[in-house]
């Protein structure tokens, strides 16, 4: 799109361009599959492969040491011969600590000895679970850029509704590091309402039960008019389909008396399981076969009953969360008018009837469990994007997991409970107590227990720059934001000199800037891109949608500036216009801040107008 | 920042400032001010709209809470007031009420250790009825009589319910938690 031409049609006194489609996707980033949507012609589909699969093996394997990968079907062929550099199932790596991680039987890979996030060493290097899943978004990506014409302007990537802010934080720059631009992180349960209530225009109290491979979500939410009002969330993001492969792996380990078997055998009698337990969905009985390695060969018959009965605990774990996300939102079982099934794993009879008997009715399986998830995320990504839609309707999502911070003898003060409504901050006052303290730690925990030790640490955040005071003089103001991705940011400000403190994050789990510019930088110097035109581009793209934003902005509501104001925009607007022409990244992103902050007073006196006019609006549909 | 998002919680949301408030009209004019505010009506906007959206949408979410909870409500109609609750500092209670919080957390402490999650939800019925009785009372003093030191004891009474209720909620959660199967996987 050109610069001159976004001028010409939306000089003042102009109406704004007839709106040009903006192409979005949804990824369902899975723990053992993943999938890619985008709405085409008003629809949502699924984007299929060259040779029309939908759904991508969440499998990476790495050939060689010039990190040459293939992902998907190739490498799950190849996963029990290579076991050690083709990484499966690396979302229960995402935002997890070496500690956190169930080794024991199903985990053939070799882990560095570090603290924080997890690593993996392969033979194209150590490798963190942020790229291995970076590799997976980028086939996804490239797959999505097959299908359109013009350029992507961003995708909605979902994660587990259970997800914790370090687990969130690292699909985000998973997904930054393969070149895409996040629109939204959405809740893979909240993703499935999306699609189902716009299908089926429902209203009523709902619960989504999302049993994914390796997650296990239950969101209860409120359809009305067009809201989809999340009222609670609960649920294991350790706790899915492969603990139910586990299940019968230990079933013919026992079985076959075999004890300790080599790693590409396990992984060998894994995929087996698996095939057992897909099998047992649609029938009464499943062949697990298997030649192992020393020649001894594996023959066994699983039944549905045994198959309910060795699994009958993990049933009953997902129904503990049921009943919590019901309490948290005050419902009971009765107010629920449906109960939408999403998950590939949900497809287990067990599970079906476990969930129809709590619920007292059947559950809703009218959608397909595997593409759910991508085709709401597709459908929110369109809306985010700005293209018109036949629907108007808004998300109102939850935080999954309290967030507090460490008090005096290792005990959690929560600041924001679990299933608050977000975008949401709470402000927390503290004060030094040593005379003349310039510094202070705060200790961010994640979780609903009293013991900072049982709780999840997000980060230590330093503050410095406190003026020096008597001891409890200093009243510092920290003000926890969570936003609209359920991701938390934190600043302080001391109150009586009004100086805000720096602040230095120290991410318990994640990935520090340094480190992503690190792996951004290796990654490309593997594909020959040039970094440096990479950001020219994108600044460029930026500020070209800025501008035209600012401008329909103008077109709509130019009538709440006076003319000195609307003359200093479209100042700004001007250089930001020769900015881009420049082609220096730095003169885009300068003048492209300058335009922001100048905005900023009309950005909030449009949404004021917005805001009233809808009240207005509200109070006439009532009379 | 603009006049109008400076408003107090109840012109935000076109509501009459006082303690006895429509549920559902709150609901409703909530839903339709988040619906205008939320980021997601302004992803493709510039990033100062971004930025004044994710603003906008926290004070709404809070004022929604502020006011979906009378005990939350009370509060802030005396904070407008310029009365200062003391809630946390000030913990002179009458006798007689305290006896009957020392009750309260015996029943629920049984309740608990016995496992009997029917006699913890009867507890929080009745807990219920109780909170209702001072909320009735808060209305008469913040709406009628004006009377902000009697509103005040009642403010700091609504606490201790509000954390008893809590506690119920917890005792029921460890109830819950404990009924589960073990969460070893093998």
């Amino acid at each position: 799109m050109s610069t001159m031409a976004l001028l010409q049609i939306a000089e003042p006194g102009f109406s704004p361009a007839p709106h040009q489609h903006r192409n979005a996707i949804g990824i369902d980033l899975g723990t053992t599959n993943s999938l890619v949507a985008t709405v085409k012609s008003g629809s949502a589909i699924v984007l299929p492969d060259s040779e029309g699969r939908s759904l991508l093996p969440s499998v990476v394997r790495y050939l060689d040491d010039q990190g040459q990968v293939e992902v998907g079907h190739n490498a799950l062929y190849e996963q029990s011969r290579d076991p050690g550099n083709t990484i499966a199932s690396v979302k229960r790596l995402m935002g997890r600590g070496r500690e956190d991680i169930d080794t024991q039987g199903s985990l053939p890979y070799r882990f560095v000895d570090t603290p924080g996030m997890a690593q993996l060493v392969t033979r194209a290097g150590v490798k963190s679970p942020v790229e291995v899943s970076a590799e997976i978004l980028r086939v996804l990506k490239q797959r999505a850029e097959a299908s359109i014409t013009g350029e992507l302007t961003g995708a909605v990537i979902t994660v587990p509704a259970y997800f914790d802010d370090a687990q969130r934080q690292a699909t985000k720059d998973a997904a930054q590091l393969a070149g895409l631009t996040v629109l939204r992180l959405l809740n893979e349960p909240t993703a499935a309402a999306i699609a189902y209530g716009l299908d089926n225009g429902s209203e009523g109290i709902y619960v989504v039960y999302d049993l994914g491979g390796g997650t296990f979500d239950v969101s209860v939410l409120r359809l009305s008019k067009g809201v989809f009002e999340v009222l609670a969330t609960s649920g294991d993001s350790a706790l899915g389909g492969d603990d139910f492969d586990h299940r019968i792996y230990c079933w013919s380990l026992e079985e076959a008396g075999l004890s300790s078997l080599s790693p590409s055998d396990a992984r060998l009698l894994l995929t087996r399981a698996r095939t057992a337990k897909e099998t047992l969905s649609e029938h009464q009985e499943a062949q697990l076969s298997a030649q192992l390695s020393d020649g001894q060969s594996v023959e066994l018959t699983l039944s549905q009953a045994q198959f309910r009965s060795i699994s009958q605990q993990l049933v009953a774990k997902t129904m503990l969360p049921v009943k919590k996300a019901l309490r948290d939102a005050k419902i009971t079982v009765k107010e629920v008018k449906g109960v939408v099934m999403v998950g590939g794993a949900t497809r287990m009879p067990q599970i079906q009837q476990a969930v129809a008997k709590y619920f007292g009715q059947a559950p809703l399986n009218n959608l397909d469990p595997d593409k759910v998830v991508a085709l709401g995320a597709a459908i929110q990504a369109n809306m985010l994007a700005g293209n018109k839609q036949n629907d108007d309707w808004l998300l109102l999502d939850v935080i999954p997991l309290s967030l507090g911070i460490e008090t005096m003898g290792g005990l959690t003060e929560k600041i924001i409970p679990r299933n608050s409504t977000i975008p949401v901050a709470r402000a927390q006052e503290f004060t030094t107590f040593k005379d003349g303290q310039t510094a202070m730690s705060i200790h961010v925990l994640q979780g609903e227990r009293e013991l900072v030790s049982d709780c999840r640490s997000l980060a230590r955040f330093v503050l410095r720059g406190i003026p020096p005071m008597v001891a409890g003089a200093a009243r510092i103001r920290i003000t926890f934001q969570v936003d609209a991705d359920g991701l938390l940011s934190v600043s302080a400000r001391e109150q009586t000199s009004g100086v805000a403190a720096s602040i230095e994050v120290k991410p318990s789990y994640g990935l520090n800037d340094g480190d992503i510019s690190r792996m951004l930088s290796e990654s490309m110097e593997h594909v020959h891109a040039d970094i440096e035109a990479r950001k020219l581009r994108e600044a460029q793209v930026n500020a070209e949608s800025l501008m035209e934003a600012t401008h329909s902005a103008l077109a709509i509501d130019g009538d709440l500036l006076n003319s000195q104001d609307r003359e200093i925009i479209l100042q700004a607007i001007a250089s930001a216009s020769e900015a881009i022409a420049s082609e220096n990244t730095r003169t885009i992103n300068e003048a492209v801040n300058r335009l922001n902050q100048i905005t900023e007073p009309f950005a909030a006196r449009r949404m004021d107008r917005n805001v009233q006019r809808a009240l207005k609006g509200q109070k006439i549909g009532e009379l | 920042m603009s006049a109008e998002f400076n408003q107090n919680y109840f012109a935000l949301f076109g509501l009459p400032q006082r303690f006895n408030l429509d549920s559902d009209a709150l609901d409703t004019a909530w839903r339709t001010v988040a619906a205008e505010v939320h980021p997601d009506r302004y992803a493709h906007e510039g990033e100062a709209q971004q930025r004044v959206a994710l603003m906008m949408s926290t004070r709404v979410n809070e004022a929604y809470r502020t006011l979906k909870s009378p005990l939350a409500r009370a509060r802030y109609l005396l904070s407008l007031a310029g009365v200062d609750t003391q809630e946390e500092s000030n913990t002179s209670m009458p006798v007689d009420f305290l006896m009957a919080q020392i009750e309260w957390r015996e029943a629920i402490e049984d309740a608990q250790s016995a496992g009997d999650t029917d006699a913890l939800d009867q507890l929080l019925t009745q807990l219920r009825q109780e909170t209702k009785a001072l909320e009735t009372e808060l209305e008469t003093a913040l709406d009628q009589s004006g009377d902000l030191d009697l509103a005040t004891v009642l403010v700091r009474k609504c606490r201790f319910m509000e954390k008893l209720e809590q506690e119920i909620d917890e005792a029921a959660e460890n109830v819950l938690s404990s009924a589960a199967p073990s969460t070893q996987l093998d």
